[in-house]
């Protein structure tokens, strides 16, 4: 009878293996037309003119911009900086500025070629440097969106005392989602309501943004959710953008619009991860203990805020990775550039610092002349480490089983001691390295964001005994609709298959809040099942159910004359936990995930190329409800962020990603990793559903760093920036020759 | 997609001679073989207005002939077709290890050996080895046909000498005798559907004092088209592949080449793993495919 644990078949696999599944573009809509942006070409400037080839067919267009919006030209997200199309000021390339529209796709896309702006530039601001040193302000009085610094004890003084003080700086580049299915969005009205469906992850995110553009009130504002292709963030908030456009221009032509984005305006217009840039202060004892953490984060946001301010706070809260140390003080600024802004991606704010604090491990190893293994053994947090916001941890703390269940499978020191003697012979091809990273990852919204975040979800019973759960989280490949069901049938006592999961469409669903932060599972699911026991409760009002049967007529009685009763749970924060989000005072998680990775690779002598060899990784997750979805996230997640340390390369040009193809924006194949080992480590949480604390984003965090890790111990080169490309090796290698 | 087929006209040829016929009528049309870079193109919406030859059906530009002193290869034939040749694989495996590692099992079954070559890519990844095997390219028109050595077919990125009116044949492989070391190397983005950054074919022949008898070897992804590196060969002929003599050779190495940094890779890069790959061959570490 339980599912909780077991494989449960995938509730969206048979449409999506018989090719049934309907994603947004399968859509045929009855009179749609289809809808293609006018973006700037340049990074900043003023529009002097629009200009519209006399020679095109405009009459068989509609054409929209700023003007034609009836509510607020905004994308309303964190703030109202971005508009929904540019009015007047260009702050990006590829920012949008005008829609058109026409019912025959081709025609749509040639439309382009036909129109003009007339720009005046402005001088852009492209790094970090440039923007903090104010070289041009572009955004609000500094070009900075959001400062955030925590302090724990007196770090000044520790570091002052400290016997041993290690500096570092470590970099982390933008990195694409490519996701398989490109943003995709489709806008109708139906009396004066409007409605728009799509490729998306947070369906109320959209119902949020489309409000104030629109002058709508909730209510006249209807989000229906596709079958979506991958996510991994990148359709957290972009579409909020693109579900206004598409409804802006439905709104001009008094027809469905649709719009489809291609792979090139995927890449070049929309969100990528943040780079950053790290530096490290540290004070140890002479024996590798940690007395002081001094850390400066800084991220690039691209031209407008979007999340910046939440990826910025969940990067200072994982900066000093999971070590207990007595003096901390962290500043972390995320600042605007002329860029394509920044926004969402698997992992958010995490994966930036924590690359940096495990280099800088490798950092402190080489100076202390210590294994950084050893390192990690003694700063790793236990139960009742405090934390650098105060946070006591009081339950549920794996870093050091997870650290230890790793390196004994990869066999840490006989692989080591392997390594030594390939690496000692010259007619070897290849020089060989093993590396180790250790991180954690807080589960679910940050600091209060819960809080305000309010969620509800719960589920319904018909008459005939059928049950649907009700949640605004959306599937995406990452098996949630699964994973929720198996939830509700346990506490039902149910079989899996007697569950169902309503389609996510803000006329049906309760706010559950966005399908992001690895919250799903563990919040959504807390909440499903506090509801699916109520239903339960009431259910037995009329004494124990035994079997299919009693439930049924238990349904029927509760159910009275209405056709179906509705259960739903409301978000509560746990008895005792608080967090200060001014001073960054307090519980910043409910609970931690954690993760260690070890990785072995080898260097070709003759191309510098880089071949993985073996990758292990252990990750607590609380209770793998479904261990097959678990293993898969961890696997897929391992890959991706393998991608981000060794392939992806976003290069950029006056602003402009110069690579915004598949060809040329490398992301690993089935090839070019060898299987994962995956541990899966079971540690619960009190408030967690069976004890369930997420895992989505853990994955990314951990592999990057330890194959930075790995490198260093096969070429002696401590990189200190991703991806660490073939050609970067052979600079590090050769200049390394002629000194 | 931003390919609009309303706007394209498709020609489709039923026999050799159609498509010549065709082609002769219509010079600006764009041959489709397998179609593996004319559709990435198309996606693009850069092929709205054009006229496309589809030489795809003709039956016999498929055929794989192997005989005694050579192999006859169809433009036509498919990477996945040569691979699927024990006779091919035995004789020429330094092609069919090309054959291999272009895009995936996908672009190999769709993609032709002629396609390739009038596809005139910089990175193509069976040129080195068809270089070094001095294959030869016969080319046809309706006036009739003409066979090209294999270092005549390319001049420029993208550009080939065919005349508007042909169309490539077949390759024609003469039969090597057997080499001492052989060798073939990608260097790709990564492990498949990669662009090379830097690629090497080589044969190398000693006479029986263990001196170089012959020397070939052809780098792609280094110049505008592929290179036969004919310094270096011409300065090892008759020479015990000693240290001095490698050193030598290595140094020439960059005189025949000339490689950039673009989007995929620096010029430093290419060119230091291209001359750790011939080292690799000439001291005898690296071999085989």
């Amino acid at each position: 009878m339980r599912s909780v644990g077991a494989n449960a078949r995938r509730k969206e696999g048979p449409e999506k293996v018989g090719g049934t599944a309907q994603y947004i573009d399968d859509y045929d809509i009855p009179g749609a037309l289809f809808g293609v942006s006018v973006r700037s070409q340049v990074p900043a400037g003023r529009i002097k003119a629009v200009h519209f080839d006399p020679a095109f067919p405009w009459q068989e267009c509609v054409v929209a911009d700023a003007r034609d919006i009836p509510g607020q030209n905004v994308v309303r997200l964190l703030g109202d900086d971005q508009p929904l199309l540019a009015d007047g000021v260009i702050r990006h390339p590829f920012e949008p500025v005008l829609l058109v529209a026409h019912p025959d796709r081709a025609t749509a896309w040639r439309a382009l070629k036909h129109v003009r702006l007339e720009v005046e530039p402005e001088e852009p601001v492209f790094t970090m440097e440039d923007s903090l040193a104010k070289k041009r302000v572009i955004w609000g009085e500094d070009n900075v969106f959001k400062t955030i610094t925590i302090k724990k004890g007196d770090c000044a003084a520790a570091l002052a005392a400290a016997p041993v003080v290690v500096e570092g700086t470590y970099s982390v580049p933008h990195q694409e989602q490519a996701y398989i299915e490109n943003q995709g969005m489709a806008a109708w009205f139906e009396g004066e309501t409007l409605v728009v469906m799509g490729s998306l992850q947070c369906p109320y995110y959209v119902h949020k943004a489309l409000q104030p553009i629109f002058a709508l009130p909730p209510e006249k504002v209807r989000v229906l959710h596709c079958v979506t292709g991958g996510g991994f963030g990148g359709k957290e908030e972009y579409p909020n953008m693109l579900g206004g456009h598409a409804a802006l221009l439905a709104l001009k032509a008094k027809r469905p619009v649709k719009m489809i984005y291609d792979r090139l305006e995927d890449m070049l217009a929309t969100t990528k991860r943040h780079p950053a840039v790290v530096r490290h202060r540290t004070g140890l004892t002479k024996d590798g203990r940690l007395l002081a953490q001094e850390i400066d984060i800084v991220m690039d946001g691209g031209a407008y805020m979007t999340l910046s301010p939440v990826v910025l706070s969940r990067g200072i809260l994982h900066a000093t990775g999971p070590y207990e140390c007595p003096a901390v003080s962290v500043t972390a600024r995320a600042v605007a550039t002329n860029t394509p802004p920044n926004g969402a991606f698997r992992g958010f704010g995490a994966p930036q610092t924590l690359f940096a604090i495990e280099m800088h491990w490798e950092k402190i190893a080489a100076v202390l002349k210590k294994d950084s293994l050893e390192l990690r053994r003694a700063n790793a947090v236990k139960i009742g480490s405090v934390l650098a916001t105060g946070q006591v941890l009081k339950e549920s703390v794996s870093a050091a089983e997870v650290l230890e269940k790793t390196v004994k499978r990869v066999g840490w020191d006989k692989t080591k001691k392997a390594h030594a003697r390939w690496n000692a012979d010259a007619k070897k091809p290849t020089l060989r390295g093993l590396g180790l990273a250790l991180v954690h990852h807080g589960a679910g919204f940050t600091g209060n964001g819960e809080d305000y975040l309010k969620s509800r979800a719960g589920v319904a019973v018909d008459r005939a005994g059928r049950v649907r759960v009700l949640a605004g989280s959306t599937e995406m490949g990452q098996g949630a609709t699964s994973t929720l069901a198996q939830i509700v049938a346990d506490a039902l006592e149910l079989p899996y298959d007697a569950v169902s999961v309503e389609r996510p469409d803000t006329a049906k669903v309760p706010d559950s809040g966005p399908t992001v932060a690895s919250r799903t599972t563990m919040v959504v699911g807390g909440l499903l099942r506090r509801a699916a026991l109520d239903l339960k409760t009431a259910l037995e009002a009329g004494g124990k159910l035994r079997g299919p049967a009693a439930f049924k007529a238990a349904a029927k009685r509760l159910c009275g004359t209405a056709p179906e009763r509705r259960f739903l749970a409301d978000y509560h924060r746990a008895a005792g936990s608080s967090f200060d989000d001014k001073n960054y005072v307090g519980d910043a998680y409910g609970c931690y995930g954690y993760a260690a990775c070890a990785v072995e690779l080898e260097v070709d002598k003759a191309t510098y190329e880089v071949k993985l060899l073996r990758v292990v990784t252990a990750q607590d997750v609380g209770k793998a409800v479904n261990p097959g979805v678990v293993e898969g996230q961890i696997v897929g997640g391992s890959v991706q962020a393998l991608g981000w340390a060794l392939l992806e390369n976003c290069v950029y040009k006056d602003g402009a990603l110069q690579n915004p193809r598949l060809t040329d924006y490398v992301i690993p194949t089935a090839l070019d990793v060898p299987d994962i080992d995956v541990i899966v480590v079971e540690n619960p949480y009190s408030n967690g559903p069976f004890g369930a604390k997420g895992v989505g984003e853990m994955p990314m965090d951990v592999p990057g760093p330890a194959v930075a890790a790995a490198l260093l111990a096969a070429t002696g080169v401590l990189f200190t920036f991703l991806p660490i490309l073939p050609e970067r090796i052979q600079e590090a290698l050769c200049s390394q020759e002629a000194a | 997609m931003r390919g609009d087929a309303a706007s394209m006209t498709l020609l489709r040829a039923k026999s050799a001679a159609d498509a010549l016929r065709l082609r002769a009528r219509n010079p600006a049309a764009l041959p489709l073989a397998g179609g593996t870079d004319l559709m990435v193109h198309w996606n693009a919406g850069l092929l709205n207005g054009r006229t496309v030859l589809d030489i795809s059906a003709v039956k016999d530009w498929r055929r794989i002939k192997v005989g005694k002193d050579g192999a006859e290869v169809g433009a036509l034939a498919t990477h996945a077709a040569l691979l699927r040749q024990p006779a091919v694989v035995a004789g020429w495996p330094l092609l069919t290890a090309a054959c291999g590692l272009v895009g995936g099992p996908q672009i190999q079954a769709r993609g032709t050996l002629g396609g390739n070559i009038a596809n005139a890519s910089p990175a193509g990844d069976t040129f080195p080895p068809l270089a070094v095997y001095e294959a030869r390219v016969r080319v046809a028109s309706s006036a009739g046909s003409r066979e090209l050595a294999f270092s005549e077919v390319f001049t420029g990125v993208k550009k080939t000498s065919l005349k508007p009116d042909e169309l490539i044949e077949s390759i024609y492989l003469p039969r090597p005798a057997k080499p001492a070391r052989q060798l073939f190397r990608k260097v790709g983005t990564r492990a498949a559907q990669a662009i090379s950054k830097t690629m090497a074919a080589g044969l190398l022949w000693l006479d029986k004092k263990g001196a170089v008898g012959e020397l070939r070897f052809a780098l792609g992804s280094m110049a505008p088209t592929v290179r036969r590196l004919r310094k270096a060969e011409q300065a090892v002929r008759g020479r015990k592949l000693d240290r001095e003599t490698i050193d030598l050779a290595v140094k020439l190495l960059a005189s025949d080449v000339s490689p950039i940094d673009d989007i995929r890779s620096t010029r430093l890069y290419r060119l230091r793993a291209a001359e750790n790959i011939f080292r690799g061959f000439l001291e005898g570490r690296l071999e085989g495919v």
